[in-house]
């Protein structure tokens, strides 16, 4: 419990840090930085590309789900994969790839287009897990009460599929907000790139922090809304009783067409990156850096499995306190730990470079601090799927170790670690994965001297020195890749 | 079995991890001569090779970018981990001049830079410099048609014609010379065509390279990126030719790179050696060895023979020492262009 209030307690400092930093000015400054024409065109543009995006990844989501789940598509199963693919070329990765073969792919358009292809797979895997969940009597059911195949889809299977969906565009618009490498790249600037240009001018001026206290209400109104949409309807079944699969729809002339359409989102959202990577690594006059890349690469695995441990320490107490009863406690724990986390990585690193330089000295430019960042950035994730590993052993099991003498961390050790150990596996992964390409927070914190692969990727990529910049994305895409495997293994944890 | 074996991989990965970040990862090393550096880092580590082999004195680099490394060390203050400061240019020493933090840079040292090249207060010096130029793409603009001064470039014929990268610290020296020769009202001004005209990109060479690309016909930016691109592969400028404002012009002006010891330096000695190093004939022949195009700032002394010469670019007479670098940015704030 207390060890759960700790670790939302540094959760939380990132946002606290940031709010004092932009009030420490003055409220009148602090004013005077917000009602101004930039930020009015920074806030049109991260909420169109966010609502654009993130419609565009719904649509494309629920589409490629039904196709593969419900229909008699020709391998479904080979599909699926390819589907959830793209989520191993991280979205810097794939502007870097159309940008550097289509110089002008800038503004709005470029910057939907290249977000909603890397960012779909995030509405699909969750929509295709509850299509496979779903329980056909329901539909037959509305279908003998006299509804059509339409209106049984309508009011039987998308309410149903409502919370996939909204979990879904909920990860896709937190991390538009967080995005910075895409739209770096294609000149379209949004909070994030706004507060990183203020870093770069000024360091910590409190117009960053403004800035930054904007984009944090931006994701607390994203979180709100999802909220508020998902609603507090259950769709539980009574009875524990076999789901009977629905049956797959037939294609009959949409098979061609359907076919065609996902030949080519695959082609844009795998094949293009593909081909451009291979186009500069074999590019003439391309040398390989090799000692670069190698220390970049020791950095950046040294890094994520210290992030990656770290993470699933500290939400293993925080998912313990969640098994309770539901509290206005534990819901507040809750909120807070996703909230901190719902945060891009350029507002945790501001934070904590500014608490750092001013009371944590011995901290300062420590790569220590990095891995704090990473674990408070990717905390969630860890704790997803510790919680649904958690559920595999019932609480019961613990108290009956506790009645038979174990202390509380022994029972804890002894009949939880156990049981929860391949979703503590999954969590390690799903953090190493992430911490491997984060960016804006590495950026900013990075130790003297030391280079990631998502560092040097960028300080390539920025001079578009393309060729130079292939070969750590290629590593950075062949550390991602597991993560197809993992997320496909585990679609009911995403869900 | 797999109740023993989990715990197991659990802590070999622990153990893995803490061996990771700590072999892998440099760490600050009190022992070494640390410098905080937003100069290119080709020309740094030329630098430092240079001088470690020259002294046995071992160097660590911090790299970083103009405005934001002079403000860190304003934040760090009296325990900042920076021996060195070297810039790209003048503005951003100056902040930390302005913060009292700089200790005088030895005579020596002073007396091997040419004067227009370094304050007169000794606080820092010069140790190389750049020119502005407008690049521009002869197939969508004619010589002709070029503006007679950059100030022309807010005018609204120039909508969308030129490119500049606003956000970096090259562009804002420029324009803090600008706030010195014309003024506030002028350069607010001006900031305001910018924001209507100009097309941003993300650095220097992003504004070359669409300028090559016939994206955007001209653009502001400094000599060397072009000079380099042409001595190597030609790749990202071969469409462009240079075109100087001379003339003293504000599109003329000369940018001084700067070097300066922290006066809360704990190698004081050390620092000051690194900064004869690179001032001295050897270090400023550097410049010219390493295909950084930059201007050499020491006495008499050549810099790249591809360059036209410092003295024949008419730039305007503006003490690059009272550089405002804050001003501009909140200026450039204001204009709604960061």
């Amino acid at each position: 419990m207390l060890a759960a209030v700790l670790v939302t307690a540094v959760s939380v400092l990132p946002i606290l840090v940031v709010l004092a930093n932009a009030l420490g000015q003055g409220w009148s400054e602090a004013v005077a930085d917000v009602v101004r024409p930039r930020v009015g065109e920074l806030l049109r543009n991260t909420v169109s590309l966010m609502v654009l995006a993130t419609a565009a990844c719904a649509v494309l989501g629920v589409g490629c789900a039904w196709l593969v789940e419900r229909t008699g598509l020709p391998g479904a199963g080979w599909w699926r994969v390819l589907l959830v693919a793209p989520l191993a070329v991280p979205a810097f990765v794939n502007a870097y790839a159309w940008v550097s073969l289509r110089p002008a792919m800038t503004g709005l358009g470029g910057a939907v287009l290249i977000t909603t292809l890397s960012y779909f797979p995030l509405v699909f895997l969750p929509v295709s897990a509850a299509l496979r969940g779903l329980d056909r009597s329901w539909e037959d059911t509305a279908r003998s009460l006299g509804l059509g195949r339409w209106r049984t889809f309508a009011r039987i299977v998308l309410p149903q599929l409502r919370p996939a969906v909204l979990g879904g565009c909920l990860l896709v618009a937190l991390h538009l907000l967080a995005e910075f490498g895409v739209l770096a790249m294609l000149r379209f600037p949004t909070f994030t790139t706004a507060i990183l240009d203020q870093y770069e001018a000024a360091f910590d001026t409190g117009t960053g922090s403004v800035l930054a206290v904007v984009l944090v209400l931006l994701c607390v109104a994203v979180l709100t809304v999802e909220h508020v949409w998902r609603g507090r309807r259950g769709h539980a079944r009574i009875g524990a009783g076999v789901v009977r699969r629905s049956e797959a729809a037939a294609l009959g002339r949409w098979l061609a067409p359907s076919l065609l359409a996902l030949a080519v989102l695959v082609a844009l959202a795998l094949g293009v990156p593909a081909y451009s990577l291979g186009h500069w690594l074999a590019a003439p006059g391309a040398t390989v850096d090799g000692s670069g890349l190698a220390s970049a690469l020791a950095a950046t695995i040294g890094l994520a499995l210290a992030a990656a441990v770290l993470a699933c320490v500290a939400a293993f107490p925080v998912a313990l306190l969640l098994r309770r009863r539901q509290t206005l406690f534990t819901a507040t724990v809750e909120r807070l730990c996703y909230l901190a986390s719902s945060l891009p990585g350029v507002v945790v690193g501001l934070a904590l470079v500014m608490l750092a330089i001013r009371w944590a000295t011995g901290l300062y430019q420590s790569a220590t601090l990095l891995v704090i960042a990473y674990a408070i950035l990717f905390l969630p994730r860890a704790l997803v799927a510790i919680r649904t590993a958690l559920d595999q052993a019932p609480g019961g099991l613990i108290e009956s170790a506790r009645a038979l003498g174990d202390s509380p961390a022994r029972a804890v050790a002894r009949v939880v670690v156990p049981l929860a150990s391949p979703g503590i596996l999954t969590a390690l992964a799903l953090v190493f994965m992430a911490t491997t390409t984060e960016l804006t927070a590495t950026l900013l914190l990075a130790p003297t001297g030391t280079h990631t692969l998502a560092t040097g990727f960028w300080a390539a990529s920025s001079s578009l020195d393309y060729g130079a910049a292939a070969p750590y994305a290629v590593a950075m895409v062949l550390l991602s890749a597991p993560m197809t495997w993992l997320l496909l293994r585990q679609r009911a944890v995403v869900a | 079995m797999i109740r023993r074996l989990v715990p197991a991989a659990l802590a070999v990965a622990a153990l893995t991890a803490a061996c990771g970040t700590g072999d892998e990862l440099p760490q600050l090393d009190p022992d070494k001569l640390t410098v905080y550096s937003a100069q290119h880092e080709n020309l740094v580590d030329a630098w430092v090779k240079g001088f470690t082999a020259d002294t046995g004195i071992e160097v660590q680099v911090r790299q970083g970018k103009d405005s934001s490394m002079g403000n860190q060390i304003v934040t760090e203050g009296a325990r900042s981990p920076a021996d060195v400061f070297l810039t790209e240019n003048s503005p951003a020493i100056t902040v930390v001049q302005n913060a009292d933090l700089l200790a005088p840079v030895d005579q020596t040292t002073l007396d091997q830079v040419d004067p227009a090249f370094r304050p007169s207060n000794g606080r820092w010096t010069g140790i190389a410099a750049r020119s502005t130029v407008l690049v521009y793409n002869p197939s969508l603009v004619s010589k002709a048609d070029l503006p007679a001064s950059m100030m022309d470039l807010a005018e609204p014929e120039y909508a969308g014609k030129w490119g500049a990268a606003p956000a970096g610290a090259d562009f804002q020296a420029i324009v803090a010379g600008m706030l010195e020769t014309k003024g506030e009202p002028a350069t607010s001004a001006w900031l305001a065509g910018l924001k209507k005209n100009a097309k941003v990109y993300q650095n220097n060479i992003a504004t070359m390279k669409a300028v090559n690309a016939g994206e955007v016909p001209m653009g502001v930016m400094y000599h060397y990126y072009w000079y380099r691109d042409q001595a190597l592969t030609q790749e990202g400028s071969k469409n462009t030719e240079l075109h100087y404002f001379r003339n003293e012009d504000v599109g003329a002006f000369v940018s001084v790179s700067g070097g300066g010891v922290l006066a809360s330096s704990k190698h004081a000695a050390d620092a000051q050696k690194f900064l004869a190093w690179i001032t001295s004939p050897k270090g400023q022949a550097v410049i010219a060895a390493s295909t950084s195009m930059e201007y050499a700032v020491g006495q008499d002394q050549p810099s790249d023979a591809a360059l036209p010469p410092l003295a024949a670019l008419e730039s305007p007479t503006v003490d690059p020492f009272a550089l405002d670098g804050p001003a501009v940015i909140e200026l450039m704030t204001q204009a709604g262009i960061i």
